[in-house]
């Protein structure tokens, strides 16, 4: 297991602003009344958006705004791995998978450029815009190596375009994210080589069916209106 | 052709995302196509369909989903049913939920409804790994789309009101655990529940649970509306269906794509992953379902049919279909000590054997690597595995033991190789150095 703790600088106080607030309560309402406990995640997770990272007072408020002992929303900042417990770069945070199939795949190289670029793991950059990470697989293994970059991931990389991407980081831009060797999603590279059959997009599959395979005649007889 | 399976049998017909993957692009493609007929049948009757197709669960337990869903109590009482659909998709190599989620959202959309009809359930969940940003904004916008069509909501076209929410988790590979889910979906650290009582009897909140993959819900509205014997007609039989499978290592083309269940491992790589690098007499050892199922060498790689049942019987397992293929340059070692990481970060600490062996076998595996450990030790190694192995609430334990059960089984001759050739370079004693040598 990983053992995390808060940060040892911690500011004062938190508040929500009133976009993040709206927001969150709207997590609030999807969950029975009463449950609202539920919601410490995502909740935890607009803290972060809305601030860069977790503190001590965020819990507090958060501990308040979900009616739940403080000591439950700690628990849950300190298990899940994606809160970050202190402050991260300006510019990006910078989250290298290095699980085995990106690690077969030249995910080490990332992290050497990451080490040279910003120093040590875990870390902010010295010039305090940039904090980056070794985490575990982020589920996008048919294009490793990847990396995820304020959230959004950036695939198929070689060291050369991930340099490439941190400089824009580093130069205020927004890299757009995706396979930097260009494939569509997870296809193979150099194009799809099945779903060519035009018969499957030509609308042909919108066709009334007219009875189910192996329908029961005696159906219950449907309360909706027709639509 | 390339594969099995033609391009008319498909179910994910925007798998890489080459299309619209919004309602009327679903529609066109035919989803939403019959649904209302599908909700005027009986529960029964869904359920004995998804039955007779065939259908194992495709989170990589492959127990039969319809099977499943009749656990539900069949009356609903004070208690709501809920249906939650396990998008917390974190297993090392897996990478195939977020194509449907991106891709074909709706389909995963109309599967929640006509399962949760199914169940009884009035309300369903889906939880998505935190990571997956954009599929959960994609997903929220295509639920969206759903409500503003009135395909789901109160009072929706289809006349079994059922409401759909995203949920999203904070990086923690254990709540793919179906009862570290629904902890995590109360609120709280995502540690497994004992079972009994299982969920359908006492889930999330206390209520009736049916906990699904994404890719069994989402298959569900197909099968139905082309039936439950041309679902089963692909595949060998306890096998049967199409499902998606995966490449990642060296392949030369690592991609997602869908076919037929029991296809020979060997066919799948150089059809659809363009081959082994450097061609099939480089392959050393195949990872065939996510990082926990054992490896298998070449040879067996060979044979191998992608099956629940084959690869069981080799050993291994079929796990979620999302292979590792690893070639002739690959540090095995290295690679399953990684792996042995992964299961030390991501254990959760609950059960002792877990938390303490995942650390323990994790150090040994590194040494290992180097060559650095005791010959002996890889006698306590697999000791240690098979202690931790089924001595723990959940199957992290069983998972985190067999990758290292594979590679000993099939690789033991070259750890014990590395071993002798560290030791052989370093004659004199460790820490020490020979006053000669200087």
């Amino acid at each position: 297991m990983s053992v995390r703790r808060l940060a040892a600088n911690q500011p004062d106080s938190f508040a929500f602003t009133p976009a993040t607030l709206k927001e969150v309560k709207v997590w609030i309402a999807k969950y029975p009344a009463g449950r609202q406990q539920s919601a410490v995640i995502p909740v935890l997770w607009l803290v972060q958006k809305q601030e860069g990272w977790i503190s001590e007072p965020a819990l507090r408020v958060v501990a308040e705004t979900l009616g739940m002992p403080v000591i439950r929303v700690y628990e849950v900042a300190t298990f899940y791995t994606m809160f970050m417990l202190e402050p991260v770069g300006s510019h990006a945070l910078v989250q290298v998978c290095g699980t085995t199939p990106c690690q077969l795949r030249g995910a080490g190289d990332l992290l050497s450029v990451c080490q040279k670029k910003f120093g040590n793991r875990d870390h902010l950059s010295a010039d305090g815009k940039f904090y980056w990470q070794e985490v575990e697989c982020m589920g996008a293994c048919s294009n490793a190596p990847m990396a995820a970059i304020n959230d959004y991931y950036y695939e198929d990389l070689t060291p050369e375009a991930f340099e490439a991407i941190l400089d824009d980081f580093a130069a205020g831009k927004k890299p757009k994210p995706g396979s930097h060797i260009k494939r569509q999603g997870a296809s193979p590279e150099g194009g799809a080589l099945v779903l060519l059959d035009p018969s499957l997009y030509d609308g042909s599959r919108a066709r009334p069916i007219k009875s189910l395979p192996n329908a029961e005649p005696k159906a219950r007889k449907s309360k909706a209106p027709a639509p | 052709m390339v594969g099995i399976l033609e391009d008319k049998d498909r179910i994910f017909t925007n798998l890489y995302g080459l299309h619209d993957w919004g309602l009327e692009g679903a529609k066109a493609r035919g989803g939403w196509n019959a649904t209302r007929d599908m909700l005027t049948q009986t529960p029964e009757w869904i359920c004995e369909q998804i039955k007779d197709s065939g259908l194992r669960g495709r989170g990589g337990g492959g127990f039969p989903t319809g099977l499943k869903w009749t656990f539900m109590p069949k009356q609903e009482s004070e208690r709501p049913h809920y249906l939650v659909v396990n998008a917390d998709e974190s297993e090392p190599g897996a990478c195939k939920d977020r194509e449907i989620i991106r891709n074909d959202p709706h389909l995963l959309i109309e599967g929640c409804l006509i399962a949760s009809y199914a169940i009884r359930a009035h309300t369903a969940y889906i939880y998505v790994r935190g990571e997956y940003v954009f599929e959960r904004e994609r997903l929220e916008a295509a639920i969206k789309q759903a409500y503003e069509a009135r395909l789901i909501g109160k009072g929706n076209v289809h006349g079994w009101d059922f409401d759909l929410f995203v949920h999203h988790g904070g990086g923690a590979y254990i709540c793919g655990d179906e009862t570290a889910l629904m902890e995590s979906l109360e609120g709280k650290k995502g540690q497994p529940r004992l079972k009994p009582p299982f969920p359908a009897g006492a889930g999330i909140y206390g209520a009736p649970t049916t906990i699904n993959n994404v890719e069994s819900i989402a298959v569900v509205g197909s099968i139905l509306r082309r039936g439950s014997g041309w679902f089963a007609g692909f595949g060998r039989p306890k096998n049967s269906g199409i499902k998606l499978m995966a490449a990642s290592g060296h392949v030369n083309k690592p991609c997602v794509v869908e076919e037929t269940m029991s296809i020979p491992m060997r066919k799948l790589i150089e059809d659809h992953f363009g081959g082994v690098r450097g061609g099939w007499g480089n392959l050393k050892a195949v990872i065939p379902g996510g990082i926990s199922m054992r490896m298998i060498p070449a040879a067996e790689a060979e044979e191998a049919l992608m099956d629940f049942d084959d690869l069981a019987a080799r050993r291994s397992g079929l796990g979620t279909a999302t292979m590792i293929v690893m070639d002739k340059d690959a540090d095995l070692v290295k690679a399953i000590a990684r792996a042995s990481y992964f299961y030390k970060h991501e254990s959760c600490g609950q059960c002792t054997p877990c938390r303490e062996g995942t650390g323990w076998m994790w150090r040994i595996m590194e040494r290992m690597a180097s060559g650095e450990a005791e010959m002996k030790e890889i006698d306590m190694l697999l000791d240690v595995a098979s202690q931790v192995e089924g001595h723990t609430i959940c199957g992290l334990g069983d998972a985190a033991a067999w990758p290292i059960q594979g590679l000993f089984r099939h690789f033991r001759h070259e750890v014990e190789e590395r071993i002798t050739n560290y030791r052989a370079g370093k004659p004199h004693v460790q820490g020490a150095t020979l006053r000669a040598a200087e």
